[in-house]
């Protein structure tokens, strides 16, 4: 324990919390959105789908245990690791050109508080029902009439970009904070960054704009 | 190419120790010759202020040839100025004989690098982050016949990669976090790679980054900037070696607090 | 005074490790009451010191620079060489001695040099043992080559690096010492005087370089490992800060400075390109294996496009002149030669102060030859630089080279411990005199080096103390102390407070530089040297009255130190004249256009076989000569012919 909170203290295991929490999230949101990928099949299969993960308490237990720890250790870390990184430079450069860095990963910390948002708007939705419409009896029925909302799937919308920004950036990073790096395999870091930040974004967005033309209804 | 030389505007910044707040003033250069260095043309601009009665600029430099890392200034926003894989002091004038004819000359800026006046930082961080373990702890006459321990070439090539840096801090000065993980992870996988630095590996990582910690630099968030701006052109996957040999560490290590001597 | 070289004697091969059985020690709990100096913090310093430091001495170590390890050792970049003969060619530590006292010309003492290459198998197991990553083949061993024309291939190397990886050793074994408590470094701080108390060295006067803030620091001894003084010539291959002053102040104090005159040129730099030139770049001499050496036969072509020059209209002078050996004629003849052509009017490249100094080094018969690729892997680099330092590309014009200062074999003289004259005052590194005689080989700059701070100094510094033992308490308070300092605070008030401040201390450092390139460069005559030392007092009289310092000299003032360090090469500018002046003989990197044979140069072992040791007399144009006669009994001096 002692050796985990030395290790918490230096720039790079807090570094590597963040990455480690972040696998965890990439993985909830993949299976998230595999999971709602049942609304194309129809509002039984949806219903039955969300059903489903309540018939086993331990594992949806499990999970949103996991996510409850993840969720405040990833903001928390990255937001006290930003604090630290600004602090290092006291003085900014009057000009300063960035040379290979893209644009998602400096902003890194406002898609992080976007999604911060979005996800309390979105547990406020769907899971507690406190804005928008909610039927808790047909998850499907709140899933479809939410996203009949213009403002709703607007603010989905804002917040999966966000993600996918998020993502394009930190799954990449998450190699290199932990150290997965190989010569021989490094390209595909890279590769693989693109291609799930590019799925769960299409994925994602695929929900709201499938509701608003009536593909899905 | 010309020999036409061509006027320049510089705006260089000018600060009388690390108290005082700074500030940029205007010089005119109005005959740079292509073939100058950038040391030289400011050479030539102090030896002007100098018979003007004004103070020099400062600015720190050495061999000129871009081995000893003393040099290094942010011109236009990039370390080293727009060239790659060049010092300061390789950079030449006719990298600017189509433009830009006005530049922004900065310090490297960092918490960790107070400046010291004008152009010239304090860097003396990197000294002590290899203090704190950058070494092989071997004394002076106990070393064993060299070729006892054979090393594969290409492990040699790798461990000569990481070793080539220079510590000018251009790493430190480019990176968004002013982080100097390219710095410290070079010097810990130039010596991790080899069988020499096998004993020392898992202290020497924890003290490095400790140590690089303390100083005040902040952390790697994977922007890749001090190895575009490197003019060695050290590798980020330093960086992730680092991070690797860190976390193993503190993973298995025997020990629970660091200890030697 | 007589020079005692203190060397031992008896075969030669057994006189090191008679020397140290005969020696005395320092146990290991008095070390620490013992306080040594190191200044310098390259090769022969860092070494030192963190050696000194391991043992538990307790040791100060300063240097100009704002870290150790920018020390100018840092640029060498051939290699290191060492009598291991891992390669089977027949190398062998006699061998090395042969070719070191051969290559110096017949000038150096041949204990030293066998010493050295005694020590230089130790050079490449220190520093594998540290992590120095040295080139290696496949199968895992070390990787060797075969250096400026050596018959063996006994030079170890890193990359084009060799310098910086030997002196990133050196410095982390300093770095470690430094968080151990034994080693306090002091960066970015100047010597600029040696205390001595009754004949002993016992502290420097330092300037601190970012307050401005003069110190004394007292101590048992003190190591100067300052590196040479090439710069004295203004544009060298030097970095920019090396000066001669710590050395400089020690030889005023009393310590001899031997053989100044004996300077190495490197004969393929990259030329100046204008009055405004800071430095020069040297570039490997490997390149003259490949590349041909050309000026055009016709002052009209000079300044034309050299590929439209045709091969009639041009004079490959080396090969015409040695057919033998051709292009790899040795460093000075190639030097000398270049520069001829230039004084002929055939020079190539810029015009620089009225006179095209530069010749081409073509590589075009070697890329027909060998191919685009092959050359590239052979020289890539070296192309690189050329072309970023001068916009033009090797693979379609010819380069241009011209000789440049490179190294320095004169420095103070010192003893076979490497101790000068001056009880307690260790000289270290191309500082010293000691191994190379009128000439260096390639790639044993860094053997010395190491050679001394590693191996020798740690133990010789200890012989000293064991053998002296009790030392009279030096502090701050003592008169020999404080006169010092008032004497550094003196001098810093003059150059601050010129009576007619008109230039920057460069301005007149040009001008010494360019003298003494013209009259005590490569080729050195009468006339030259004694115009010379005519000019020499008046520009130093002329650089007192209007050298023009502004801004304080209480913080940092890179002008003010500049300014000290072109006074003292004032001084060690009209020594070097003197010394070459009296050197009536042309040998290594001395060359007197009178003394030659068939236009090559003519050694006088009759008369000049010993070392030319000038002590300061306080007026620097009348210091006395001391000799050390040189005897050679292991290798009988032989005339050198390329012809």
């Amino acid at each position: 324990m002692e050796r985990a909170l030395t290790l918490y203290q230096t720039t790079i295991g807090k570094k590597a919390v963040v990455a480690l929490t972040g696998v965890i999230l990439v993985g909830f949101v993949v299976g998230h959105m595999l999971g709602n990928m049942n609304a194309y099949a129809g509002e039984e299969a949806f219903n039955g789908y969300a059903a489903a993960l309540r018939e086993v308490p331990a594992l949806l237990w499990g999970a949103r245990l996991l996510l409850l720890i993840a969720f405040p250790l990833h903001i928390y870390t990255a937001i006290s690791l930003a604090r630290l990184n600004r602090s290092a430079r006291p003085q900014r450069y009057a000009r300063k050109v960035d040379l290979v860095t893209s644009q998602p990963a400096k902003w890194m910390p406002y898609t992080g508080l976007i999604l911060l948002a979005y996800l309390l708007f979105h547990l406020a939705h769907l899971t507690f029902g406190w804005a928008g419409p909610f039927n808790p009896e047909n998850p499907f029925d709140t899933f479809v009439r939410g996203f009949q909302d213009p403002a709703i799937s607007a603010a989905y919308i804002v917040g999966n970009l966000a993600l996918g920004l998020h993502l394009f950036h930190g799954v990449w990073s998450m190699f290199q904070s932990l150290g997965a790096s190989h010569p021989k395999y490094d390209r595909f870091r890279t590769d693989l960054a693109v291609f799930l930040s590019a799925i769960i974004t299409v994925g994602n967005l695929s929900f709201p704009i499938a509701v608003m033309f009536g593909f899905i209804q | 190419m010309s020999d036409k030389t061509f006027k320049m505007t510089l705006h260089v910044w000018r600060q009388n120790g690390p108290k005082d707040t700074g500030r940029f003033e205007r010089y005119e250069c109005p005959e740079v010759n292509p073939h100058m260095s950038f040391l030289e043309m400011l050479d030539d601009l102090n030896e002007r202020l100098i018979e003007e009665g004004k103070e020099p600029i400062s600015f720190d430099h050495d061999c000129r040839e871009g081995i000893c890392g003393a040099c290094g200034m942010v011109i236009n926003g990039v370390p080293h100025g727009p060239q790659r894989l060049t010092t300061t002091c390789q950079l030449h004038m006719r990298q600017f004989e189509k433009g830009p004819y006005e530049v922004w000359i900065e310090p490297f800026r960092a918490a960790a690098f107070p400046v010291i006046k004008d152009l010239a930082v304090d860097r003396g961080a990197f000294d002590r982050i290899i203090s704190a373990g950058g070494y092989i702890s071997v004394r002076t006459g106990s070393a064993p016949e060299a070729n006892d321990q054979l090393i594969p070439k290409k492990i040699a090539d790798r461990a000569m990669d990481a070793a080539e840096c220079i510590g000018c801090g251009a790493c430190v000065a480019a990176c968004p976090n002013a982080s100097a993980s390219l710095f410290t992870s070079a010097k810990i996988t130039h010596l991790g790679l080899l069988p020499q630095g096998q004993p020392e590996r898992q202290d020497r990582v924890r003290k490095m980054v400790a140590q690089h910690d303390a100083e005040g630099f902040g952390g790697c968030t994977n922007h890749r900037e001090c190895e575009a701006a490197c003019p060695k052109g050290i590798s980020v996957d330093f960086i992730a070696q680092m991070n690797r040999d860190l976390l193993k560490a503190m993973i298995t290590a025997k020990d629970d607090v660091p200890s030697r001597d | 005074m007589e020079l005692r070289s203190n060397e031992p004697t008896g075969p030669i091969e057994q006189r090191w490790t008679k020397h140290k059985a005969e020696s005395k020690l320092v146990a290991p709990a008095n070390r620490r009451k013992y306080e040594i100096i190191v200044v310098g913090s390259g090769l022969a310093g860092g070494a030192a010191a963190a050696t000194l430091g391991e043992l538990g001495y307790k040791v100060k170590c300063f240097c100009f620079q704002d870290s150790p390890r920018r020390a100018h050792s840092i640029a060498a970049q051939g290699g290191i060489n060492a009598a291991k003969n891992y390669q089977n060619d027949g190398d062998s530590v006699f061998r090395l001695f042969y070719d070191t006292v051969k290559g110096g010309d017949f000038r150096a003492r041949e204990s030293n040099v066998y010493r050295l290459a005694e020590l230089s198998v130790n050079i490449i197991d220190q520093c594998v043992a540290q992590g120095v990553p040295f080139a290696r083949e496949y199968g895992g061993h070390l990787a060797n080559r075969s250096f400026g024309g050596a018959q063996v291939s006994r030079t170890f190397y890193a990359r084009g690096q060799t310098g910086q990886q030997l002196l990133l050793g050196a410095y982390s074994a300093l770095q470690r010492q430094v968080a151990a408590g034994t080693v306090k470094m002091y960066p970015r701080t100047e010597m600029l005087e040696l205390i001595v108390v009754d004949g002993e060295a016992r502290g420097i006067v330092t300037r601190n370089l970012i307050t401005g803030e003069v110190e004394a620091h007292t101590a048992h001894v003190v190591v100067l490992a300052t590196g040479g003084y090439g710069n004295v010539f203004y544009l060298s291959t030097n970095a920019k800060g090396s000066n001669c002053t710590a050395a400089w102040r020690a030889h005023r104090k009393g310590a001899p400075f031997a053989n100044p005159c004996f300077t190495q040129i490197h004969p393929t730099c990259i030329p100046q390109s204008g009055a405004y030139q800071s430095k020069l770049t040297l570039m490997s001499e490997s390149l003259r294996n490949d590349g041909r050496v050309w000026v055009p036969r016709k002052k009209e072509d000079c300044d034309k496009d050299p590929n439209s020059i045709p091969e009639k209209d041009r004079y490959y002078f080396l090969e015409e002149r040695y057919p033998a050996f051709g292009n790899l004629v040795p460093r000075d003849v190639a030097s000398r030669n270049a520069m001829y052509v230039c004084n002929d009017g055939l020079g190539v490249g810029p015009m620089v102060e009225g006179q095209r100094r530069g010749v081409y080094l073509d590589f075009a018969d070697a890329i027909k030859r060998l191919g685009e690729q092959t050359v590239r892997e052979r020289y890539g680099n070296l192309f690189e630089m050329y072309q970023r330092i001068t916009g033009d590309s090797p693979y379609n014009t010819p380069m241009r080279i011209y000789p440049a200062i490179h190294y320095t074999m004169g420095g103070l003289w010192v003893d076979y411990n490497l101790m000068s004259t001056i009880d307690g005052l260790f000289v270290g590194g191309e500082a010293n005199f000691s191994d190379h005689g009128a000439n260096r080989l390639g790639a044993s700059a860094l053997m010395q080096g190491l050679a001394d701070g590693y191996f020798i100094l740690p133990f010789t510094i200890g012989n000293y103390l064991g053998t002296k033992r009790s030392f009279k308490p030096v502090d701050g308070d003592h008169p020999a102390v404080k006169d010092a300092v008032a004497e550094v605070k003196s001098r810093l008030e003059r150059l601050s407070n010129a009576p007619d401040p008109k230039h920057a201390p460069e301005y007149f450092h040009r001008k010494l530089g360019a003298l003494l390139w013209d009259k005590c460069g490569m080729a050195r005559n009468k006339a030259g040297l004694e115009e010379a030392l005519r000019e020499i007092p008046k520009l130093r009289e002329q650089f007192y009255r209007e050298v023009k310092i502004t801004g304080t000299g209480e913080g940092f003032n890179q002008a003010l130190e500049r300014a000290g360090r072109v006074a003292d090469f004032f001084e060690l500018g009209e020594l070097m004249c003197l010394d070459a002046l009296h050197r009536e003989e042309s040998c290594g990197g001395h060359f007197r256009e009178e003394y030659q044979e068939d236009g090559e140069a003519a050694r006088d072992d009759e008369k000049f076989s010993y070392v030319a040791a000038w002590q300061w007399t306080g007026d620097s144009s009348k210091p006395q000569l001391l000799k050390e006669p040189l005897t050679f009994e292991y290798v009988k001096p032989a005339k050198r012919s390329y012809k």
